[in-house]
């Protein structure tokens, strides 16, 4: 093994997101499916969407193989219980829950009934991970067809037992019944002993919400009870006999190459020790045998220098790559004649905006436990991408994916930050060695230094109006953070949009929103300039240039809600509004602050969203998702970022990275506007847009200093 | 050395060092994993038990400072089916999105209550500040605990 497959595991930078290929396969014989299952099933499985297929399938050439292009399944067993199988992992947003209402509600079974099955890479069909905002729209109508389909082939096996017409029974609380017979049989009843299979087509998924019945409404977390009696585990609470706990050495700086390492004494200490290439790790039986262990290893490492945050935003503009964003989501976009369109104008503007990086900072460390038996080696991992943590093993390893298993239990959450497979590959690592089943956790230091950032970023804004108010020309440059969101929807004639990637100093991926937090701030910010450059309230301006509809609806939404236009009530007050389009969701979010001068201190005391994606699937836990989108990117917007220096992370603890706390929430109001006839889009994302920029505009309403950076007030904003 | 823990109700005897912070003996040595490590500096409150009634952050406990006392965790708080009623008002509430946090939060929040049914929203928010919630929960939380509070107190009057 050398070096590279050990240490460097690739991430997935946001710009890459999308257009990850899938190295897809799901190879699965009829008789596998019963083997595994035991008579007396009804298994129904969903195809993948053409538009989604470009996987490519492998015909399995053992007998009567199902499809390979399997997006999820569903069996309805013979002891009354189905169970789904989904790629989708569970973390945090809910999906567990709203999942199961689909499937309650289409295949008329109590939700008490279902089981889900969901990131098991041998369990469920392949997935390219949790991420986008993408299981509402895509997973849940899967499930809703699947689901609807199972009970159609239900009722026609009732109907064929009792020699009737489907037509004249039907399916409620998992049964089938005949009114006009006056008799009903149990879905378990009709499976028993039976073997049966059915595939459905992935057509246009679309079901009127009009008439839903569990969907749509709040139905509380599906496992609440394991969770809040401490009997759920997570994976960093994952256990097996004879397991010992691993430890890696990390080195100095990012970039170090390991010269010489001496490691006799913590092998005397009792502890295995593997050296491999770069990687030097340790496993013994407890954590404090195993850190003891790695802390007497007498490493040399040879360092290289690299930029601080000093440097940081001049180091941005001057590295840029020329690789383009393989997304074409909007790397470089043009349309009108923009240089004319400025020279031409007598009312411009130019500002530039800046973003650190930040930390996702989920209260679950990175945690994996290893396992092998002979060359098959199985994993438990956090992870949002359990496909994409096999992908990594087998590389790392030079094993088929076929050996490897990755499972991932219900997590402590990730925000777009748990893309990899750091632990699962160390911990595998040590258990080939150790031939134990090991664990590696990582400390809050660890999960801090060698995770990868929300990326920084340089925007540059520049813009034309005319003498009524209306948008004319609009240049925009985004350096580094991605292109997710860069697109204005305002309506201007002459646009030029580019983002240039850049080789990034620290290792930077996914982060909830990706980008599209970063542009919407310099967006929302810049517009909110010209207006106050133009005389003009925000409101007005901005809906002025804004034809679309659904976004011109949460604006006015919000603004009503907020009160927009009220008198002031106290010195220091300020509001202010941010908004935008985001995957397939609408946000408008009106804040409030209060700004002390004297002692610097800001205050967000109030935020008002108006969100709108589509039609509702679960009111309860949408506003839980707003309202956790909100808290979050407080953090964001007024003190996060990470201070690095010569390689090394200067905040690497919650003593010295201040994230949000009760302290800060300020009271929240959410407005949802239910379309139910749009599809459902995702809502883990978007809410999240349109807070830093309100307020940073409601800072400067408080005060006139104009704020051009996030975090805006890491050190609160005195008088100078 | 052996030192004598009593946790739940029952009581162990363990050979750590006495320095073993209390949240590694209860997750490794005696696998209740229900209170989580987070930050291992006393600053997130995923850890956080009850020693004696009031909630400390067991990854700043070194095990030798509580040897002998009476130790809660989440496992330890229902009685058998019946939920405690911070748990259920959790549950009630859907005060949870990942819930890593919530065993800490459900510990720190039986902890007011124990010293206060009636806590206002800005003594809640004073007591729970040291609980993180990345997924951002906290105006669940907050009702939850009144919601909770209203529950215990009501439950005591009838029994009187
Ligand atoms: S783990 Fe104890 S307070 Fe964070
Ligand atoms: S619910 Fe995820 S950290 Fe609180």
């Amino acid at each position: 093994m050398t070096t590279k497959n050990i240490v460097r595991v690739d991430i997935e930078p946001e710009r890459y997101e999308l257009a990850e290929r899938p190295t897809y396969y799901f190879d699965v014989d009829r008789r596998d499916f019963f083997k595994f299952l035991g008579a007396g099933a009804l298994v129904v499985c969903a195809l993948k969407s053409p538009g989604l297929g470009q996987e490519s399938g492998r015909a399995h050439g053992r007998g009567d193989a199902l499809p390979n292009d399997i997006a999820s399944w569903l069996q309805v067993s013979e002891n009354g219980r189905v169970t789904v199988y989904t790629g989708k992992v569970e973390i945090g947003q809910n999906i567990r829950t709203s999942l199961s209402q689909a499937v309650s509600e289409e295949l008329h079974v109590p939700i008490e009934r279902i089981d889900l099955v969901m990131g098991d890479t041998q369990l469920t069909p392949f997935d390219m991970g949790t991420f986008g905002s993408r299981t509402t729209p895509t997973m849940n109508l899967q499930l809703r067809k699947v689901s609807g389909a199972a009970r159609d082939v239900l009722i026609a096996m009732a109907a064929k037992q009792w020699n009737t017409e489907p037509a004249k029974l039907v399916a409620a609380d998992g049964k089938v019944a005949d009114p006009a017979g006056n008799r009903s049989i149990e879905y378990a009843e009709l499976v028993k002993g039976k073997q049966l299979t059915a595939t459905l087509p992935a057509e246009d998924p679309l079901i009127p919400a009009s008439d839903w019945k569990v969907a749509g409404t709040s139905v509380p977390k599906v496992n609440g009870r394991d969770f809040v009696t401490g009997k759920h585990r997570y994976p960093s609470d994952q256990t097996l006999p004879d397991m010992l706990y691993g430890k890696v050495l990390r080195p100095p700086s990012f970039g170090a190459t390991l010269v010489s390492a001496d490691t006799q004494k913590a092998e005397q200490m009792g502890a295995t020790v593997v050296r491999d290439g770069n990687f030097v790790g340790v496993a013994a039986p407890t954590t404090a045998q195993a850190e003891t262990a790695v802390a007497t290893i007498q490493a040399k490492w040879n360092e290289v220098s690299q930029p601080s945050n000093k440097e940081l935003f001049d180091y941005l503009r001057e590295n840029t790559t020329n690789g383009s964003d393989p997304t074409g989501d909007g790397d470089r976009f043009e349309s009108g004649s923009v240089d004319q369109a400025f020279s031409s104008s007598s009312h411009t503007l130019k500002a530039t905006y800046t973003v650190q990086y930040i930390a996702h900072t989920p209260l679950e460390t990175r945690a994996a436990l290893a396992q092998w038996d002979a060359d098959h080696l199985t994993v438990w991992t956090g992870t949002q991408r359990p496909f994409g943590v096999r992908e990594q093993l087998a590389e790392a390893f030079h094993l088929p994916e076929e050996k490897i298993r990755v499972l991932m239990p219900d997590m402590g959450s990730g925000y777009g930050g748990k893309h990899t497979g750091e632990t699962a590959v160390e911990a595998a690592r040590l258990a080939r060695a150790t031939r134990h089943p090991v664990k590696v956790v990582w400390t809050r230091e660890e999960e801090f230094t060698w995770a990868y950032f929300r990326p920084a970023g340089v925007m540059d804004v520049k813009s034309a109006v005319n003498s009524d108010g209306m948008l004319t020309a609009w240049e925009f440059h985004n350096y580094n953070s991605g292109s997710a969101g860069i697109r204005p929807y305002y309506e201007i004639p002459n646009q030029r949009i580019i983002f240039h990637p850049v080789k990034s100093p620290l290792r930077q991926g996914s982060y909830r929103a990706l980008a599209a937090t970063a542009n919407h701030f310099a967006r929302e910010a810049h517009m909110d300039e010209i207006a106050h450059s133009l005389k003009m309230d925000p409101l007005e301006f901005r809906l002025k240039n804004l034809k679309n509809e659904r976004l011109r609806a949460v604006f006015e939404a919000a603004a009503k809600k907020f009160g927009w236009g009220k008198a002031k009530t106290g010195p220091g007050q300020g509001y202010g509004m941010g908004g935008g389009y985001e995957k397939l969701g609408n946000v408008a979010t009106f804040a409030e602050v209060h700004v002390d001068r004297k002692s610097g201190e800001v205050r967000v005391k109030r935020v008002v969203t108006a969100f709108e994606c589509g039609a509702i699937v679960n009111p309860d836990g949408l506003k839980n998702q707003v309202e956790g989108s909100n808290i979050q990117g407080l953090g964001g917007a007024l003190f996060e970022a990470i201070q690095f220096k010569d390689g090394k992370i200067l905040n690497a603890a919650l003593s010295e990275y201040r994230v949000p706390r009760f302290s800060d929430v300020p009271q929240m109001e959410t407005v949802l506007l239910d379309r139910k006839d749009l599809p459902s889009a995702g809502a883990g994302e978007c809410p999240l847009v349109g807070l830093a920029p309100a307020i940073g505009n409601a800072i400067f309403d408080a005060t006139g200093v104009r704020l051009r950076a996030l975090p805006l007030v890491p050190d609160g904003l005195k008088a100078t | 050395m052996s030192i004598p823990l009593v946790v739940n109700g029952r009581s162990y005897s363990l050979e750590v060092d006495p320095q073993t912070p209390l949240l590694t003996a209860l997750r490794e040595h005696l696998d209740l994993t229900g209170s989580k490590y987070g930050c291992g500096e006393g600053l997130c409150g995923a850890c956080t038990v009850l020693v004696e009634g009031k909630a400390q952050r067991s990854c700043v406990t070194p095990v030798s400072s509580v040897r002998g006392k009476k130790i809660t965790t989440i496992e330890g708080l229902a009685h058998g089916d019946d939920l405690h009623p911070v748990q259920q008002a959790f549950l009630d509430e859907g005060a949870m999105q990942c819930a890593f946090c919530t065993s800490g939060m459900i510990m720190s929040a039986v902890s007011l209550l124990n010293r206060n049914r009636e806590p206002s929203e800005k003594q809640i928010v004073d007591a729970m500040d040291g609980n993180v919630c990345r997924c951002g929960t906290h105006t669940r939380v907050i009702a939850a605990i009144q919601r909770a509070g209203r529950q215990m107190s009501e439950s005591k009057e009838t029994r009187r």
